[in-house]
C-alpha cells in the first residue's frame, strides 16, 4: 500500500490525535492534571474545586479561542450538526449527565485513562463505544432518525 | 506558570480536535455506524492521542512531582459500579445521537452554529442534573 493510497482523513486523524495526546501530556507533566473535557467543564459548572477554577477557565478559553482563531484564518470546516434541536437537547443532556456520572469522557477515560491502563477507563470506554454503536444502529436503521 | 500550561494545553487540544476532523459530527457518527458506512478515522485519532500519553505516564512514574510541583494523580481504585456503567451507557447514547463528545462540542462552539450552541447548553444542563443523582463521585479517571 503506497502512502498516497491512504485516505487523507486517516493521516489528518493520526496527526490531530498526536496533537491531542501532546496537549494531554503537557497538562499531565506540567500541572499534574488529567485532560478530561467533561471534568474540566463540569467542575466549573458545578462549582466544585473552586481553588483550581481559574486554571480550568484558562484551559477552556484557549480550547474555544485557539481553534476559533484558526477557523477565522483558514475557514470553518463542516460540523454537520443536526438541525433537529430537540434531538440535540436530548443528546446534550445525555452526554453531560453520562460523562459526569462516569467521571470521564473520550478524553479523560479514552485517552488519559486507557493510556495508563486504568481498569475503570477501559471498561467505561468499551461501554460507551458499545452503547454508541447500538444506539446508532437502532436510530439509523430501525427508527430512521439519523 | 500553571495558567500558561493550562492555556497551551487547551489551545493544542482544540487544534488537535480541529485537525483530526473530530469536530465533524458526521465523521464521529460514521465511526459508530459499524454496520453501515463505517468510518475508521476515530481509531487513528484515539491511537495517535494515546501514543504521547503512554510516554507521559512513563515519565510521570519516574518523577515525584510535575513541573509546577504537584503530585501526579494516583491510579483510581478499579471499582466498576453502577454509576460508571450507567454514565457510560448514557454518554454513548448521546454521543451517537449528536456525534459530539464534550471536547469537540466545546472547541467548535464558535463555528458550529445554533445546533452546536444548543448542544453545549444542554450538556451543561446535564452536568447540573448529575449533581442531583446519588452520592458524590470518586477521584478522577
Amino acid at each position: 500500500m503506497s502512502l498516497s493510497s491512504i485516505p487523507s482523513d486517516w493521516i489528518l486523524g493520526l496527526a490531530g490525535g498526536l496533537v491531542i495526546g501532546l496537549s494531554a501530556a503537557i497538562l499531565l507533566l506540567g500541572n499534574a492534571r488529567i485532560l478530561g473535557a467533561s471534568g474540566i467543564l463540569g467542575s466549573i459548572v458545578e462549582g466544585s474545586e473552586p481553588d483550581s477554577a481559574t486554571e480550568r477557565l484558562w484551559f477552556l478559553g484557549a480550547l474555544i479561542g485557539v481553534p476559533g482563531i484558526a477557523v477565522l484564518i483558514f475557514g470553518a470546516p463542516q460540523t454537520n450538526v443536526s438541525g433537529d434541536l430537540p434531538l440535540l437537547v436530548l443528546a446534550g443532556v445525555l452526554v453531560g449527565l453520562g460523562t459526569r456520572l462516569a467521571n470521564g469522557c473520550t478524553s479523560g477515560h479514552g485517552v488519559c485513562g486507557m493510556s495508563r491502563f486504568s481498569w475503570r477507563s477501559i471498561v467505561s470506554t468499551l461501554v460507551y463505544l458499545a452503547a454508541g454503536i447500538v444506539v446508532m444502529f437502532v436510530a439509523r436503521n430501525i427508527l430512521g432518525v439519523l | 506558570m500553571r495558567h500558561l500550561v493550562s492555556a497551551i494545553s487547551g489551545g493544542l487540544f482544540g487544534l488537535g480536535l480541529l485537525i483530526s476532523g473530530m469536530t465533524d459530527t458526521a465523521k464521529v457518527q460514521g465511526w459508530l455506524d459499524l454496520f453501515g458506512q463505517w468510518d475508521p478515522t476515530l481509531a487513528f485519532v484515539l491511537g495517535g492521542a494515546i501514543l504521547p500519553m503512554l510516554l507521559a505516564w512513563r515519565v510521570a512514574a519516574r518523577r515525584k512531582v510535575s513541573v509546577v510541583g504537584d503530585a501526579f494523580p494516583t491510579m483510581p481504585e478499579p471499582l466498576i459500579d453502577g454509576r460508571l456503567l450507567t454514565g457510560s451507557v448514557l454518554f454513548g447514547a448521546g454521543w451517537a445521537l449528536a456525534g459530539f463528545c464534550p471536547g469537540p462540542a466545546i472547541a467548535s462552539v464558535t463555528w458550529g452554529g445554533l445546533g452546536g450552541v444548543v448542544f453545549v447548553i444542554a450538556m451543561i444542563g446535564g452536568m447540573v442534573l448529575s449533581t442531583f443523582v446519588g452520592k458524590r463521585r470518586l477521584a478522577a479517571a
